[in-house]
Formats: structure tokens, sequence, C-alpha cells
């Protein structure tokens, strides 16, 4: 994988959690991009879009964008996604009216 | 919110050189339930193998065009999917793509103005659909552009963004060139800082709306100038190119 397409011009690894929208899309079966988020490190609500995401190693890992601690890290095997959202006291999906 | 984003089948149908290393790739798209300014796309490429790779990009187009969408798309060097776009696809050829993706990092005429772009290299893309629809619109919602390019031959849209700054509708285009100037260059000539954002946004009006995208380095130095000028951080969308691929 060529995961230094672009790294001369970011210089690290990280990007918004808006550019992410599509591979969350996958896991939580819509756009989440704009559900906001409580950061359980400190307090702080951000929606998802706004996050800082790092996606330079085994999966994808979200951070808040305040404290810069862990909110989301989701790895994909072959098997299964591994969702791990200890770091988010709560995610708010809207309902959809459709 | 929208239910999960379906894949489709885009076919190309044009594609046009911007600047020697940046393309624009028209897709026609059947079903396409139309985009916001802003919005992105995932790419997926797969190999007879089954081999894939997942890529994502800004929509370049404003979304009045009906089926039709514009990918500006850099090459990297040895960029698996960039490379593989430039290089390979021609008209009539077919690849997997999803969305439109993302609701933050958008803009439409309805939420009015003053507005501040600001963009590095190829970070032009969702703001140049902002541009395109504001003009589509008829929004004279004033509007501020400073756009750093490295060279005079990378300023991507160009002659577009001349035409959009002399409508009269209201939109200044600022450029910064940061590696070479070309002869009688009268615009900026260096890296995006706080004084350049001082003399392009003054007076600081803090309900400006601000979206800014680029390299990472870009982004922060901007954003992080732009609040010690005195806008709201609430107020200021970023948004960081790199890597996304799986």
């Amino acid at each position: 994988m060529d995961e230094d397409e672009r790294a001369d011009a970011t210089g690290e690894g990280r990007l918004d959690g808006n550019a992410l929208g599509g591979l969350l899309s996958g896991v939580f079966d819509r756009d989440v991009t704009e559900a906001p988020s409580e950061c359980a490190h400190c307090g702080t609500v951000n929606v998802i879009a706004a996050m800082h995401a790092y996606t330079r190693a085994p999966g994808i890992v979200l951070r808040c964008p305040a404290c810069g601690g862990v909110v989301l890290r989701i790895v994909e095997t072959t098997e299964a996604t591994f969702v791990d959202a200890r770091g988010a006291a709560y995610i708010r999906l809207e309902r959809t009216h459709r | 919110m929208a239910r999960s984003i379906a894949w489709r089948l885009a076919t190309v149908a044009a594609i046009r050189d911007e600047t020697p290393t940046v393309r624009s790739f028209t897709l026609a798209l059947p079903d396409w339930p139309g985009h916001r300014p802003g919005q992105h796309v995932d790419i997926r490429l797969t190999a007879e193998d089954g081999y894939s790779v997942e890529r994502s990009y800004s929509i370049a187009s404003e979304p009045e065009r009906d089926g039709l969408v514009d990918l500006t798309v850099e090459r990297i060097p040895d960029g698996e999917v960039s490379a593989f776009l430039h290089d390979v696809v021609v008209p009539g050829d077919r690849f997997e793509v999803r969305g439109p993706i993302g609701g933050y990092f958008v803009w439409e005429a309805p939420l009015g103005g003053p507005l501040l772009l600001v963009a590095g290299g190829s970070g032009i893309v969702p703001l140049m659909a902002m541009l395109r629809h504001r003009a589509r619109a008829g929004s004279a919602a004033p509007t501020r552009l400073l756009y750093s390019s490295r060279g005079a031959d990378e300023i991507i849209y160009r002659a577009e963004l001349d035409a959009l700054a002399t409508d009269g509708s209201g939109l200044d285009v600022h450029h910064t060139l940061t590696r070479t100037q070309p002869p009688g260059w009268t615009g900026y000539a260096r890296r995006i800082d706080e004084r350049m954002l001082a003399d392009v946004v003054e007076p600081i009006r803090p309900s400006t709306r601000v979206f800014i995208c680029g390299p990472t380095a870009l982004v922060e130095t901007a954003a992080n100038a732009l609040v010690r000028l005195g806008l709201p951080a609430g107020q200021i969308r970023t948004e960081r190119f790199g890597p996304t691929g799986t």
C-alpha cells in the first residue's frame, strides 16, 4: 500500500475526520461526519468531521481535537470490523426519516 | 442524515489538463443523488486478481450540473491511485465511486458571507466547487480567496479564477507563489503566514465563515493565525489532505 502518497505534502499522517466519511459509512451504515460525539477524556463535544484522524496505522484512529485523547479506533480484518469506542462518552446518531 | 452511502459505477466522460501535474476527470454518474459544494467521494479501483485500493477526492464541480461530477486530481509520484488515473484512464473507462460524503466542510449560497477561503495546492478543489456554485447561484456573498501555489504554472483553475474575480460579484482572489515567481509578479511570494492573512481578511469581521484546505502544515498555520486575528474557532472549518486509503 502506498502510505507515502501525499506524505511529503502532509508532513504527518494527521487528517480530519471528514476525510474518513466513506470508510465510517461502511461501519455505521450512514454518513456520520456530522454526528456529535463527547470525548470521554475531557468532555468536549465535537462532530466526527472535526476530529483528528490518523490513518497510517493498523486501522484508523480518531482523536479529540481539544485534548488529543483517542475517541475511536477502528480495525478491519478479513473476518470482522473492531470498533473501540471507549474514548467516546457518546456518539449521537440522528434518526433517519425516510 | 443519509443512509449508507452506495458504491456506484462511474464512467469517465472527459479528461482535461489543468497544470502539468493536475488533471480533471468528468464522471458520468447515473442516479447521482446530487452533492453539496465541499463534499468528497471515495474511488475504488479493483484489479483482476481482486486487489483493491481506495482514495478520497474532493468534488470540484458545482452541484448544478446534473449527473456529472468533476474530480481534479494531482499526480503524486508513485501514488498508486493518482498515477493510475493520470497514466492509464481514458474516456469511457469505468470505476467505482462512493459518495457524496461529508456535510461539515460545506458551503451553500443560503449560508451567505462573508466568506474566506484559504487553499494550498490541490486544496483549491473543494473550494472551487464552492466558488462555482456561488457563481451559478448568483450569490454576491463577499468572498476572499487566498491561494498558495509553488509556481505560476502550478496554479490550478487560474484562468477561471481570474474570470470569476472580475465578474463583479464581490470575489477577491489573492495568490501567493512560494517557490518561483515569474518576472513582474505582484502577488505574495512566501508561505501563508499571519501577516498575509491579516492583509487579506482586513477588516476582520467576526461573522466570516472560513474554509481552509491544503497540506496539514498550511491548514494548521492558517487556522491558528486566524484565531489569533480574532476569528471565532467555531467558524473555521478545515480539511487536511493526505492518504485515506485502506
